[in-house]
């Protein structure tokens, strides 16, 4: 028994729908609401996108804007901004600050964070529940807080603010990201592989580089670029204990007044496209891999 | 992405305990050294602070003195500030989730079919991650701007007075603050949605439920722990930003938030005492808004 919904009224179709599977069928109806209902949803998603898109292509275009100081206004097409990032010395040294503070968050981070997930999985401890709350406590602080804390500890301690000071500040809050990233992947592990690996006299430490760390690695690296990206992007914590040393987006807040050179678009549209390329890579393998499994099953 | 992991990493079943509890200290013990060192003892330091009081000698600095009127001054003279941070974290929550809601919907159960346009979808919604905060928070003061093509849209179409401006103002600095915020409500309820069992939706159906009724009674319920971790990853840091806000951003003298109060008396006034209980105040706050509504939400297994 065929409960068609009346295709003719796009309006009225769900209401009539509803009334025709009473009356009619045991066996109900097609769920989704014919017409309205179904281009409402795509529709509207696809405005959202466009609308989450619309800073950033805004971003991007302005990267190629003929402009003298500010970039606000658009002055005609040029490429000069990208083939002279460093034109702007200012721009060029802010970056160069940005990765090497990425990039050192990032790798003690990763390091400990992965030996905490590690750890809180695979090990029964006392003080686990202190543990978890420990790591949780950090993401549900607000940067502000968390700024003013570490700049008051050092002026007590009489350390003096700069790139020191905010690789100790990046790495604290990218921590629990990693733990909650790398922890969910060694939950998803099966500790068959490494018993096998025991069972054939592999030692502690072959099981963990032959076995666990390559099991393990695609949620490390996960964690890695997160980290990566939560550090190049924070401004608020940053700006508590860079004392004088300017990050990136510490140049971009102090010369918002002033105008912000068409360089620092290009910059944060080449690590734009170059984020989105690497997510796009690994999605795309991660898809082929899960068909090729799929196909061997 | 983190914040997938975040709205519900799996709860692992039995975990193979092992004795050899040595190995677990030297693995956590490094990290759990490392946050104590840089998290605990500055909240610690941020609470001494705050009860420090100038120093007799007239020289511009603080001394530890018990001294608990700085609470009572600041909040007194900030509670204004306060309440508007807290009114405005709430707005942008939730328009956030307003926003969000259908769009993870339609991205975690209905694309789900086709998952190589599911993933391009998600990256899109975690795109502006990899754009320059600060950046796209300027690219939005310059298109609301007086002279920006909404503002003189509106304009000429009498919908908006021409002395009315949008930035500088409480509305702007909502939008931005929902804008930069719904990646972090998009991807918990994502990740919940994602795993949502059709079958229970065809079940209240089947038990002629009603689209409404089997939405507000099934779906909504089934997405709760992704709701919460969203509202709470929206409202915490909306709670205490200070970018949107800023009068160099998109907000103007009568919007400002506790976070620009604070980032003003440490970095600009000096009155570290003062930034100090700001601090404690927000974050005593955040904790009892958080605790209670998760009690409430009844999913107390965040991490």
């Amino acid at each position: 028994m065929s409960a068609s919904t009346p295709a003719a009224s796009p309006l009225g179709s769900a209401a009539s729908a509803s009334t025709a599977r009473a009356a009619t069928a045991p066996r109900p109806a097609p769920r989704r609401s014919r017409g309205l209902g179904n281009w409402l949803l795509p529709t509207y998603s696809v405005l959202a996108l466009v609308f989450l898109l619309i800073p950033i292509v805004y971003t991007i275009v302005f990267s190629f804007n003929k402009s003298l100081k500010s970039n606000i206004s658009w002055n005609g097409f040029t490429f000069s901004n990208w083939t002279n990032v460093c034109d702007q010395q200012d721009v060029c040294a802010a970056f160069g600050t940005s990765i090497l503070i990425g990039v050192t968050a990032t790798v003690i981070a990763t390091t400990l964070g992965t030996m905490i997930a590690i750890a809180l999985v695979r090990y029964r401890f006392r003080f686990r529940a202190v543990t978890s709350l420990l790591i949780f406590l950090p993401m549900a602080t607000p940067e502000v807080v968390m700024g003013a804390g570490l700049a008051a500890q050092f002026l007590s301690a009489g350390v003096p603010k700069g790139i020191g000071t905010i690789i100790i500040a990046h790495s604290m809050f990218c921590l629990s990201f990693v733990v909650v990233t790398v922890k969910a992947r060694v939950a998803s592990l099966d500790p068959a592989l490494e018993e096998a690996g025991r069972d054939l006299y592999g030692s502690p430490s072959q099981v963990f580089m032959r076995v666990t760390f390559p099991l393990l690695l695609p949620g490390i690296l996960a964690a890695a670029l997160l980290s990566f990206s939560l550090s190049f992007d924070d401004f608020i914590i940053t700006y508590f204990n860079a004392g004088t040393v300017q990050t990136f987006p510490t140049y971009i807040y102090i010369s918002a007044t002033r105008g912000i050179p068409a360089q620092a678009n290009v910059i944060a549209s080449a690590v734009f496209l170059i984020a989105i390329a690497i997510v796009v890579i690994s999605q795309i393998v991660t898809q082929s891999r899960a068909k090729r499994l799929a196909k061997v099953q | 992405m983190a914040m997938t992991a975040f709205a519900g990493a799996p709860t692992q079943a039995e975990p193979a305990p092992r004795r050899q509890s040595k190995i677990a200290l030297v693995l956590l013990l490094p990290g759990i050294l490392y946050l104590v060192l840089f998290f605990i003892v500055p909240l610690v330091s941020l609470v001494i602070t705050s009860l420090e009081a100038p120093a007799p000698d007239g020289s511009g600095t603080f001394q530890y003195a018990f001294n608990w009127q700085n609470y009572v001054d600041s909040v007194g003279t900030y509670s204004t500030q306060i309440f508007r941070s807290f009114l405005y974290a709430l707005l942008a929550t939730v328009f956030a989730l307003l926003f969000s809601y259908p769009l993870a919907y339609f991205i975690g159960v209905k694309v789900r079919k086709w998952p190589l346009l599911q993933s391009f979808m998600l990256i899109l919604v975690i795109a502006p991650f990899f754009i320059s905060f600060l950046l796209r928070t300027l690219a939005w003061k310059t298109i609301l701007a007086d002279e920006g093509p909404i503002v003189t849209s509106l304009k000429a179409l009498s919908l908006l007075g021409p002395q009315t401006h949008i930035t500088g103002t409480p509305v702007a600095v909502v939008f931005g603050l929902t804008y930069n915020f719904i990646p972090f409500m998009c991807l918990p309820l994502y990740t919940t949605l994602e795993r949502l069992d059709i079958r229970y939706l065809e079940a209240s159906s089947d038990l002629y439920g009603t689209p409404a009724s089997t939405f507000w009674r099934v779906t909504i319920p089934l997405s709760l722990p992704g709701i919460v971790s969203g509202t709470l990853l929206t409202f915490i840091p909306a709670a205490g930003d200070y970018v949107n806000a800023s009068q160099e951003f998109l907000g103007g003298a009568s919007s400002s938030m506790i976070g620009n109060v604070i980032q003003s008396n440490f970095l600009v006034q000096l009155n570290y005492p003062a930034a100090a209980a700001l601090s404690i105040v927000l974050m005593l706050v955040i904790l009892i808004i958080v605790g209670s509504y998760v009690r409430r939400a009844g999913t107390d297994d965040l991490l």
